[in-house]
Parts: C-alpha cells; sequence; structure tokens
C-alpha cells in the first residue's frame, strides 16, 4: 500500500464519521416531530399530503397494523414497476424504442427495487425506457429507503415506550423519510454532480464521431432479418465499419443521488458508478462513496439520540467502523497486490508509483485507480448498497472475497437505510442474551428484558437470509440451467453463484458481473430470495419493537450489562463475526480461498 | 388490510409524482440551467461548432501515430458508448493472461525497440469499456512508438502528454490520469 492509499482510507472513514453526527441530529428531530429548519417549506405540504390521503397523524398503529401497512404499500411498488416494463414499448419518453421487458427479468427488477435490493440483470441503458427509469425505479429508490427508515424508527420506540401497544404511523414516518431526509440530500447531491459531468437530460441518445474508424465483425443478417448459416451451421460473420460512436445519456443524475443516499445501487447504465457519465471524476466518486455510508451511520447517531443516550449509538456506530476498517486494509492490498498471472509474463508493470497506481486494474477505471475502487468495493457491500465502481468478478480472489463476505454478515456493517442498524440491534440482543448466558445476568437491552420471543424473532432474522444464500447456491449449482450461467471457469465460476445468492439473500444488489442472471432460472430464484430475506426480516423485528413496546423498563441495577462499553462494542463484533465465519467459511473455502490458493500456485510453478 | 388500502394507493400516486415526476423534472431543468455542458454528456466541438466527441468517453485508437487508451470489453466493437461494459474476467481465467499476453505483443508490434515493460493499465480492461483515461506512465510508454510514427521529437510529445495530464482533484482525490482524446485532439491539431 503507498502512503497515498493510507491517505484516502483516512479521509474517507473521518469525513463519514464528521458527518454523522450533525446528520444524525437532524434526522432524530424528524422523527421526534421536533423543528427543523425545513419546516417553512415542508410543513403545509406535508400536511396537504396526509389530507389528500386521509392519513390521521394521531393515530399511531400497533406492529401488525404497521406490518401490513408496509407490505401494502411496497407490494403497489412492486406492481408499478412490473408494469412500466411490461408496457414501456407503447408509454412515452422512450426515445430508442426499447421494447417490453421480459415477464421474468420484470419480476425480477420489480423485486429488486422494491426490497431495496437493486440487484440488475438488465443492462441500464439497453432495455429501460426512461420512463421506467424515473416513474418505476426511482420512485422505488425513495420509498424502499423510506421503508427501511421507517421500521428502525419502529422498532427505536419500542425500546423508548412502556406498556404500550403501538408504535408510530407507518405513513407519517415513511412520508418524513422521503420528504425531510431523502429528498433534500438527493437534490443536493444531485446538483453537485452534475457539475462535475453526471448526464441529466430527456434528449435522445447522442452520435459523435470518432477520431479513427474502427472495423469489427458481426454476424450477417438474410434478407428475412435473420442471421444467416453456412453449410456447417456457423453464422456467416460480415466485416462493418463504424466511424460514429453513439453514446447513452439521459436523466442520470437524479438516479444515481439517491441510489447513492438510499443504499439503493440500481444503475442508470449498465457498469454502474464505473460508467464516466455516472461517476466521471474523482470528486463525484468520494461523493458518492461518502453517500454510500452517510445515511446508515449518521442513523447510529439518531438511534442514540432517540433512546436518550448517545453512547449507545455510538458502541454500535464504532462496532461497524472496525469492521469496516478492518476489511478495506484486506482488500486495498489485495487489488495493489495485483495479479501473480500477469506478474509470470514479465512485461506487466504492476507497481504502484507516481505515475500510475499499478496493481490488479482489470474491471477498474483510471481516475479511481486500485485504492478508491478497492474501498468502494467495500463500503458499498458493507452497506446493502451494491452499486459498483468497478467490476467485482475481476478482483483478485481475496479482493472479491472481501465484498462477499461482508453481505454474508446479514449487511449489518452499516448496512441498508434503516435495514442495517435494525439487523445490527437484533445481533446486539442475541449478544446481550449470550453474554447473559455466560456471566448469568438477565439479558435486557436498553432497559427492556430479552425474553424466549424476541430471541425466537432475532433468530429468524439472523438465519433466514443464510438458508437462502446457501440454499439457492446449492439449488442453482446442482441444476444445468444454473450452472450455464457460469462465466468463469473453475473455484471463480462457483463464486460466481455465491456471490449472486449472498447479494440477493442480503438485499444488496451488487454483482459478480460474469454469471448470465439475466435467464428465468436466475430471474426467478434471485427475484424469491430477494422477497424474503427482505420481509422475512423486517416483519419480525416489528413483531419484536411491539413487543419491547409493551414491557416496562427495567431500571439499570448491579446485574446489568451495559451496552455502550468497549467491551460490549468487542462482544457485538464477536456475534456478527461469529455467525457469519461459522456459516459461510465451507462456501467460501470453495469459491475465493481455493482460487487464491490456485493462482499462488501457478504464480510459483512458472 | 381493506383499510389501509386507500392511504396506501393516494400515497403511492403522490410519491409517484413527487419523486418520479417532480424531482427528476426539477433536477433537470436546474441541471440544464446550471451546468447545460456537463448535464448533456461534456460534448466537445471543434472551432466550427461540429460535436467532435465527449470529453468524458472514451474511443478506440490503434493506429501507431495515436496515443491509444485501456482496453475496452465492450460489443460489438470496443468503447460502444451505447452498450457501457467490463470484460468480467476472472483472474485465474486463462482467457485474461491470454488477452493481456496478445495485448503486449499488439504493443511490442508498433514499437519494437521498447524493451521496458508496460504499464498495467495498458493492457488490463476498464470497468466501463469506456474509460477515457489513461495514466501518466502509460501515456509516457507510448512517446517513442508516436514520436516515430509523426517524426517529431519525443520532448514535444512529452510537453503535450503533460499539458493533457491531470493531477489529483484537489491535489488528493483518485488517481493522475491523461484524457487519451484529448491528447490526440491535440496532437493532430499540432503535429
Amino acid at each position: 500500500m503507498t502512503n497515498n492509499s493510507f491517505f484516502q482510507i483516512a479521509l474517507y472513514v473521518i469525513t463519514l464519521l464528521v458527518l454523522a453526527k450533525p446528520l444524525g441530529w437532524y434526522m432524530a428531530r424528524v422523527y421526534e416531530d421536533e423543528p427543523v429548519w425545513l419546516n417553512r417549506w415542508l410543513t403545509p405540504f406535508e400536511a396537504l399530503i396526509y389530507r389528500l390521503s386521509g392519513v390521521n397523524t394521531k393515530q399511531e398503529m400497533r406492529w401488525t397494523d404497521y406490518a401490513i401497512a408496509m407490505l401494502v404499500f411496497n407490494l403497489l411498488g412492486f406492481f408499478a414497476v412490473f408494469g412500466l416494463q411490461s408496457l414501456q414499448a407503447s408509454l412515452p419518453f422512450n426515445p430508442q424504442n426499447l421494447p417490453n421487458v421480459s415477464p421474468d427479468s420484470a419480476f425480477n427488477t420489480a423485486a429488486s427495487f422494491a426490497t431495496n435490493t437493486n440487484w440488475q440483470g438488465y443492462g441500464g441503458e439497453v432495455t429501460m425506457s426512461y420512463l421506467t427509469q424515473m416513474l418505476g425505479l426511482t420512485v422505488q429508490n425513495f420509498v424502499s429507503a423510506a421503508t427501511g427508515m421507517a421500521v428502525l424508527v419502529a422498532l427505536i420506540r419500542g425500546f423508548i415506550r412502556r406498556k404500550a401497544d403501538i408504535i408510530g404511523n407507518f405513513w407519517v414516518d415513511m412520508t418524513r423519510s422521503t420528504l425531510y431526509i431523502l429528498m433534500p440530500l438527493s437534490l443536493v447531491l444531485a446538483l453537485v454532480l452534475v457539475g462535475q459531468g453526471v448526464v441529466q437530460t430527456f434528449k435522445p441518445y447522442q452520435t459523435v464521431p470518432m477520431m479513427e474508424t474502427v472495423s469489427y465483425g458481426q454476424p450477417k443478417l438474410g434478407a428475412d432479418g435473420v442471421a444467416l448459416q453456412d453449410a456447417k451451421g456457423n453464422p456467416v460473420m460480415e466485416t462493418v465499419e463504424t466511424k460514429g460512436q453513439t453514446i447513452a445519456v439521459g436523466p442520470a443524475a437524479s438516479q444515481v443521488a439517491i441510489k447513492q443516499l438510499g443504499t439503493n445501487g440500481g444503475g442508470f447504465f449498465n457498469v454502474n458508478s464505473a460508467h464516466p457519465l455516472e461517476n466521471p471524476t474523482p470528486l463525484s466518486n468520494f461523493l458518492e462513496m461518502l453517500s454510500i455510508l452517510l445515511i446508515p451511520a449518521a442513523l447510529c447517531y439518531t438511534f442514540g439520540v432517540m433512546v436518550g443516550d448517545t453512547r449507545q449509538g455510538w458502541a454500535i456506530l464504532a462496532a461497524m467502523t472496525l469492521v469496516l476498517v478492518a476489511l478495506i486494509f484486506v482488500a486495498v492490498p489485495a487489488e495493489q497486490g495485483g495479479n501473480p498471472a500477469l506478474a509470470a509474463l514479465n512485461n506487466v508493470d504492476q507497481s504502484a508509483n507516481a505515475t500510475q497506481s499499478g496493481g490488479n486494474m482489470e474491471g477498474k477505471e483510471t481516475r479511481f485507480g486500485i485504492t478508491n475502487s478497492a474501498i468502494w468495493s467495500v463500503a458499498t457491500t458493507a452497506a446493502s448498497n451494491g452499486s459498483v465502481n468497478a467490476m467485482h468478478d475481476s478482483f483478485t480472489p481475496i479482493g472479491g472475497m472481501v465484498p462477499m463476505w461482508l453481505m454474508q454478515l446479514g449487511e449489518v456493517i452499516f448496512g441498508g437505510v434503516g435495514s442495517g442498524l435494525y439487523g445490527m440491534i437484533m445481533f446486539a440482543i442475541v449478544a446481550v442474551f449470550v453474554s447473559g448466558l455466560m456471566i448469568g445476568r438477565t439479558p435486557e437491552y436498553l432497559g427492556k428484558k430479552i425474553e424466549a420471543y424476541e430471541m425466537k424473532m432475532a433468530a429468524i432474522v439472523i438465519l433466514i437470509p443464510p438458508l437462502v444464500v446457501l440454499g439457492g447456491t446449492a439449488i442453482a449449482v446442482m441444476v444445468d440451467v444454473g450452472k450455464s450461467s457460469v462465466f468463469n471457469p473453475g473455484a471463480h465460476g462457483f463464486s460466481e453463484v455465491l456471490y449472486a445468492f449472498s447479494s440477493a439473500g442480503n438485499n444488496n444488489g451488487s454483482a459478480f458481473g460474469g454469471l448470465s442472471a439475466n435467464t428465468p432460472f436466475y430471474n426467478a430464484m434471485l427475484g424469491l430470495a430477494m422477497l424474503l430475506s427482505r420481509y422475512w426480516l423486517a416483519v419480525p423485528v416489528l413483531a419484536i419493537a411491539g413487543s419491547l413496546a409493551a414491557k416496562k423498563i427495567v431500571p439499570v441495577g448491579p446485574g446489568t450489562l451495559p451496552t455502550h462499553t468497549p467491551l460490549f462494542v468487542v462482544l457485538l463484533i464477536g456475534t456478527v463475526l461469529m455467525v457469519g465465519a461459522l456459516t459461510f467459511v465451507p462456501a467460501l473455502a470453495l469459491g475465493p480461498v481455493v482460487e487464491h490458493l490456485q493462482m499462488l500456485g501457478v504464480a510459483s510453478a512458472k | 388490510m381493506i383499510k389501509h388500502l386507500q392511504p396506501a394507493v393516494i400515497l403511492f400516486v403522490i410519491f409517484t409524482v413527487l419523486t418520479g415526476v417532480v424531482y427528476p423534472a426539477i433536477v433537470t431543468g436546474l441541471a440544464q440551467l446550471l451546468f447545460p455542458h456537463q448535464a448533456n454528456g461534456s460534448l466537445m466541438t471543434d472551432s466550427n461548432g461540429k460535436i467532435i466527441g465527449s470529453n468524458l468517453i472514451g474511443q478506440p485508437f490503434s493506429d501507431p501515430g495515436h496515443f491509444w487508451g485501456r482496453p475496452s470489453a465492450t460489443g460489438p466493437f470496443p468503447y460502444n458508448a451505447g452498450a457501457s461494459s467490463g470484460s468480467n474476467l476472472g483472474p485465474t481465467n486463462p482467457a485474461l493472461a491470454d488477452a493481456v499476453k496478445a495485448r503486449i505483443e499488439a504493443l511490442k508490434a508498433a514499437d519494437p525497440n521498447h524493451k521496458a515493460p508496460v504499464p498495467v493499465d495498458l493492457v488490463m480492461a476498464s470497468g466501463s469499456g469506456l474509460d477515457p483515461h489513461i495514466s501518466p506512465a502509460a501515456a509516457e510508454y507510448q512517446i517513442n512508438r508516436v514520436a516515430k510514427a509523426r517524426h517529431i521529437a519525443p520532448e514535444k510529445l512529452r510537453a503535450l502528454v503533460e499539458a493533457n495530464t491531470e493531477a489529483r482533484q484537489w491535489g488528493m482525490f483518485g488517481e493522475p490520469r491523461v484524457n487519451v482524446l484529448a491528447l490526440n485532439l491535440a496532437l493532430d491539431a499540432n503535429h
């Protein structure tokens, strides 16, 4: 690692932590309905929204009602995205005349964007009309993020309230998340990104001349438009020349801003934030990367403020940050180390110096280099964002294992907006329970006794994603339709499948892109995985919220395990890593670990 | 469930309009007002006002008299800006080593006397397939070849490369880099 690598990492982590407190403080005021600066403009507007939709803000919900409201609202989003894709050919704002999306792909994408996963089985610029991108995908980017934040706030209320049977109003929480937090931040970020060069236009794609003419082969089509075949059945090729380049543009900045801030991750273009028109400069890269973790980090502080003890929030943020930084220091050197297979060619300079970043540059952009590509890969999988600025499939085995494992940890190291922290609180509940067993103390967290019901629900939350990930991977590698989509040979091919299910089964959305996932098999399997691991987690979390709210608050006594201390931070990290390691080490051994050993073996044999 | 359906439907419509129509429209309006050049793809024009490419989108180069950019994995031709794509080749895939070997050979064939190892970004495909930049090392590596093809002194080219090199943004973000299209346009204009 170079000095500059250390500097870039420090700059990123410190900026993130500095911003966590002010934004966290602001969000706490929003959720507690305290006055904020934006009230001047937004309060009348917010009141109008409630009046039109018949929402009584004073009427709070039991956890069951809260869950049903959340599910109904998400179901509508699912159908809207599915419908828009299925009809886009006959709808306006489709300047490229893109056809309707196939039903299996439309199902996958609808599930993907409703669940805040934003897995992309499709290539944006060749599949989605401007209308689908805006009215379908951008909308879900906002409301799926707001859904996660609402569920988190409901859970926090479960800790604050005593002997209550209501945990807030889903409509209010969702509306305030969108109106006061996500939209203002997105508006500012989108404009800064445009200033850096992200496109924002409704014009059709632009064709520009190229300096050199390029000739390439393509299958020759007959008069009927079908590819011609020779006597042996091989396609007949013809050489064509092109002097021009068609540049895909569109309303990208508005979508990119919320995809980063709302831990969504679904790019406007196929290669996501590696695309120069989606992430044009190192500064845009820094801001997009910061936005990935900004709200998840700040929500830790919000949590601390709302439960009346900011140390509780800092403790969780400390646990998340420690794991994040440790894994950045695994990923960056792995990528900087380069590829031994090329070193064996003796003709490639992979060393880092003042004039190049060196390292494993396959799938990476020059303006970001090794360090900022590796930091992004860790941040985007620590959070359940899933946007990429480099192709994870081309990372070194260890460099690719880090993002894969971060997803498998359950998306609780920052995680999704709202969902990451409520997932982490589940691990905190397990941690106090386990330590309670070890030292004979009554398990309690933030003054609430943790009993059998909470443990059952927390266990469901923690166990469903591994079941979906490992079960799905096992099925996919046993059937031919699963195996035929694999692109790279050997252990890396297995990693592609494991990565896909880790991503879908934890609502991340990033991919080892070599896997041809836009097939009926993967569209269906991964779509189901995303739905299962979003709602079967959110509903038990709300059940815990309801159960906790009904309990009285136990005063702190000599038997209480303090949950704001470095000891608890260690316990919490230990619980997360233990579950993640025990569950996934065997599968990782078959993929990235084997490949890493093979890579070293091949290099030393030469 | 029924009692939740009314607020769900109405709120969904409201938020669809708000975040799917109003928000992108506001961003587009302000973007076109404040940053019209960037918002439309950072297109460059020549002295007659004719569009000659985008400052942010690379182009394919294989003429020895031009600087070459990053290898591109887009189909059906490199630097197809209508369908961005990386190669997705894994690190141990033999196809990756073969592709790199072929690129080294092409570079060596165009400049047989150049024995130094090739900077890695010149033989490994970019993530987008549209990377407009190469590292300063990759530009320096090609000066010898371009100078010979154009019969000009390497020092003149080196000055041109330096003029088209961007340092780390604000002195701290990202990596130093050379815009290949801008460099080649300047090259054709001046020499």
